[in-house]
């Protein structure tokens, strides 16, 4: 008996506790929302990826990752989400932008990141002829924007007109240098985001790892250049299938009905719980209370992204915990009725239960793990608090619940 | 005390209308896939008198080259468009050129989703459908692994199984009405209101398959269509108390809720009641047809 008082109070403190944690005027962190809510921009780009190796896919999506947020952190957008999504054979980038006004904006900045890349003459012996140089066909080398180092802006000395000066990293000089040496006295074309802007010839083999862009370009044209590639040059093309913006005053707005609706709902559950199985409804209450505690605890902390559809499975998983404490209930009203004493029902309720909530939970969680693995992001959040959800109302509709019973539950103490 | 399983063919008729009617309206009906499983845009825009302006700026999109644009008025009086992709630049143009015509008009939210991404989410909902099936069926089989009254555990998961299909079918035919008589469309909620069917359903079939093996074991002697009713009996008010407590919430969420999740709660409501149905009629009588001769 001591022992469960002991245990009742390490409960109710650890109520209070986790309370604090999330009621937002007590806590500094707030929970993690999805764009339905927060509001936002989710943009969706598809990598081309098909002039490098399968070997380097991964490498190159991380380099395409720190150049991109490294470009929205620039442009002082708070806290990106970003991420690297491998769906079939397509590589994606996900940008979550929350709560910005201006996408068109966004998307540009995004969209005007250079994708600069050298490329070399295709084996066309015909095609050396000056008057052909017009029907030129050039073909991608490896060597892009990814290995360049800086650019810094010059000025032609004999033309005085603006250069752009590229400096390759170790790798690059090395590409660089074998590249000139096989193109030797053979123009070399520099392509900016699919267009040459310059074509010089290859005069000799560069070891430097020095280029220049001689195009025809302005000061202002030239600096603004030099702006972007030292900003991050993308390592592959990227291209725009798909956008969802959401304006934060319409999430705001559905956060608040969500939230309110859930409150009803769980009032509800409480009176139905109350009405039906009186004091012993009032108690699994308070363990369901314990359930909302610890569950949304454990969505703040890990966090979860709540998304619309996550929070209704979450006001939807309340209604199924319920159901653990129904079950013992009505096994432990059978036993009653047969005359034993409502605490031994009780015990003997647990025991028969059992297996009836353990199964169908079990079923519930695989469901959800198969849901998390198997689906997208849209899918996931709904996957995710569904699972902790089920996990979490074991435990309180047994554990917790049963604590309650022993402890708040009067009656004839067999052994005080 | 009903005698369920004497009338189980009530059942059977009723489950046989509500298959056939489901099968008869998604095969004839279809659904009505919203933009993220076709691609396609959609813009949800609030407008002053947005009753009386609606068609203007439906004509106005369908004749800037967007093609074929419904719209829709959603409960807070915002309205929603639906067209073709579009690119960001034609965005723009259009948002301008609608702030030019109506001023205090405000932007709630864009979609434009290529058709590439609709394409992987069906292939990836029927993958996922077909692994939790699978789950399921291993599961029980294995937690079922203990037979009494000679009834082999792959009965149970498979009466199982086929109740959930039940429930799922019912399911996606409410949602080919809605979409025929309200222009309802099918999201990726939609895939969430399944999978959540899908749980509730195993989830009380499991809890009555679970009585009447305890039954089974405790009262051996007693024929199977005596233990079968007894169990129902037991787990009725439990059936009925926990679709009772899941339902509030539900109801709450469509009163109450945003309007974007509204066809999610119905969905579910559907779900909770067909599953409910289903776990104590459908379940318990085809496991008494399958094995009453199996003694």
């Amino acid at each position: 008996m001591r022992k469960n008082v002991i245990l009742l109070t390490l409960v109710l403190g650890g109520a209070v506790l986790m309370f604090l944690f999330i009621y937002p005027r007590f806590s500094q962190k707030d929970f993690s929302y999805g764009l339905d809510i927060y509001g936002g921009t989710v943009l969706i780009y598809e990598a081309d990826l098909h002039n490098i190796s399968p070997a380097e896919y991964f490498s190159a999506m991380n380099g395409l990752k720190d150049v991109i947020e490294r470009r929205v952190n620039y442009s002082g957008i708070k806290e990106p989400r970003i991420s690297v999504e491998k769906i079939g054979e397509h590589w994606r980038l996900r940008v979550e932008l929350a709560g910005i006004k201006d996408v068109d904006k966004a998307i540009k900045m995004i969209g005007q990141t250079p994708y600069l890349e050298f490329r070399e003459l295709k084996n066309n012996p015909e095609g050396t002829d000056k008057d052909k140089e017009e029907k030129l066909e050039f073909q991608p080398t490896i060597l892009t924007g990814k290995y360049l180092e800086r650019a810094e802006l010059g000025f032609d000395p004999t033309t005085s007109l603006p250069v752009v000066n590229l400096q390759f990293n170790s790798k690059g000089t090395k590409i660089f240098a074998e590249l000139t040496k096989k193109n030797l006295n053979k123009p070399l074309a520099i392509y900016l985001d699919g267009q040459p802007i310059s074509i010089p010839v290859v005069r000799e083999v560069i070891t430097s790892g020095r280029a220049q862009i001689s195009g025809k370009f302005t000061v202002a044209e030239a600096r603004t250049l030099v702006q972007r590639l030292n900003q991050g040059a993308l390592p592959v093309p990227i291209h725009l299938i798909s956008q969802q913006t959401i304006s934060p005053i319409l999430g705001s707005q559905s956060l608040l009905k969500i939230k309110k609706a859930g409150l009803w709902g769980f009032v509800g559950i409480i009176i139905f719980m109350i009405i039906v199985y009186g004091y012993e409804g009032f108690l699994a209450s308070l363990s369901l209370i314990i359930y909302l505690l610890i569950s949304l605890t454990i969505f703040k902390a890990l966090p979860v992204t709540l998304t619309l559809a996550g929070i209704t499975g979450f006001i939807l998983s309340i209604g199924m915990a319920v159901d653990a404490n129904i079950l013992i209930f009505e096994y432990s009203k059978e036993r009653y009725q047969q005359g034993i004493s409502k605490k031994a029902a009780f015990r003997e309720g647990f025991k028969n239960a059992w297996p009836a909530i353990r199964d169908s939970n079990i079923s519930t969680i695989i469901s959800a793990i198969i849901l998390y693995y198997f689906t997208s992001s849209l899918v996931r959040g709904f996957a995710l608090t569904l699972a902790i959800g089920t996990a979490v109302s074991i435990i309180t509709a047994i554990y917790i619940t049963r604590l309650f019973i022993e402890t708040l539950l009067p009656g004839r103490k067999s052994n005080p | 005390m009903i005698n369920f399983i004497k009338n189980r063919k009530v059942f059977y008729i009723i489950s046989g209308i509500l298959i056939i009617s489901s099968v008869f309206v998604i095969s004839f009906w279809g659904l009505k896939w919203g933009v993220d499983f076709k691609g396609g845009s959609l813009w949800e825009l609030n407008v002053p008198n947005s009753l009386t302006v609606k068609d203007k700026i439906a004509d106005y999109l369908q004749g800037s080259s967007v093609g074929q644009t419904t719209v829709q008025v959603t409960g807070e009086g915002n309205l929603i468009f639906r067209f073709s992709s579009i690119s960001e630049e034609k965005h723009q143009q259009l948002l301008q050129d609608l702030k030019r015509q109506f001023p205090d008009l405000e932007e709630k939210r864009f979609e434009s989703i290529g058709p590439v991404i609709g394409k992987e989410l069906t292939r990836k909902m029927v993958w996922a459908f077909l692994l939790v099936v699978l789950g399921i069926l291993l599961y029980l089989s294995y937690s079922f692994s203990q037979s009494f009254h000679n009834i082999p555990s792959y009965k149970y998961s498979l009466l199982a199984i086929l109740c959930l299909v039940h429930d799922t079918l019912i399911v996606v035919a409410v949602f080919a009405v809605l979409g025929r008589f309200l222009n309802w469309e099918v999201n990726s909620d939609f895939i969430v209101a399944i999978l959540t069917v899908l749980g509730y359903s195993v989830h009380d079939t499991i809890v009555v398959y679970n009585k009447v093996r305890e039954n089974l074991r405790l009262f051996s002697k007693e024929p199977l269509d005596v233990i079968i009713n007894k169990s129902i009996s037991q787990t009725l008010i439990r059936s009925i108390n926990t679709s009772l407590t899941t339902i509030f919430p539900l109801v709450a969420l469509f009163l109450m809720g945003p309007h974007s999740i509204k066809a999610l709660v119905l969905a579910m409501v559907v779900g909770v009641i067909a599953g409910t149905y289903s776990s104590l009629a459908l379940a318990t009588s085809l496991l008494y047809d399958w094995n009453r001769r199996s003694r």
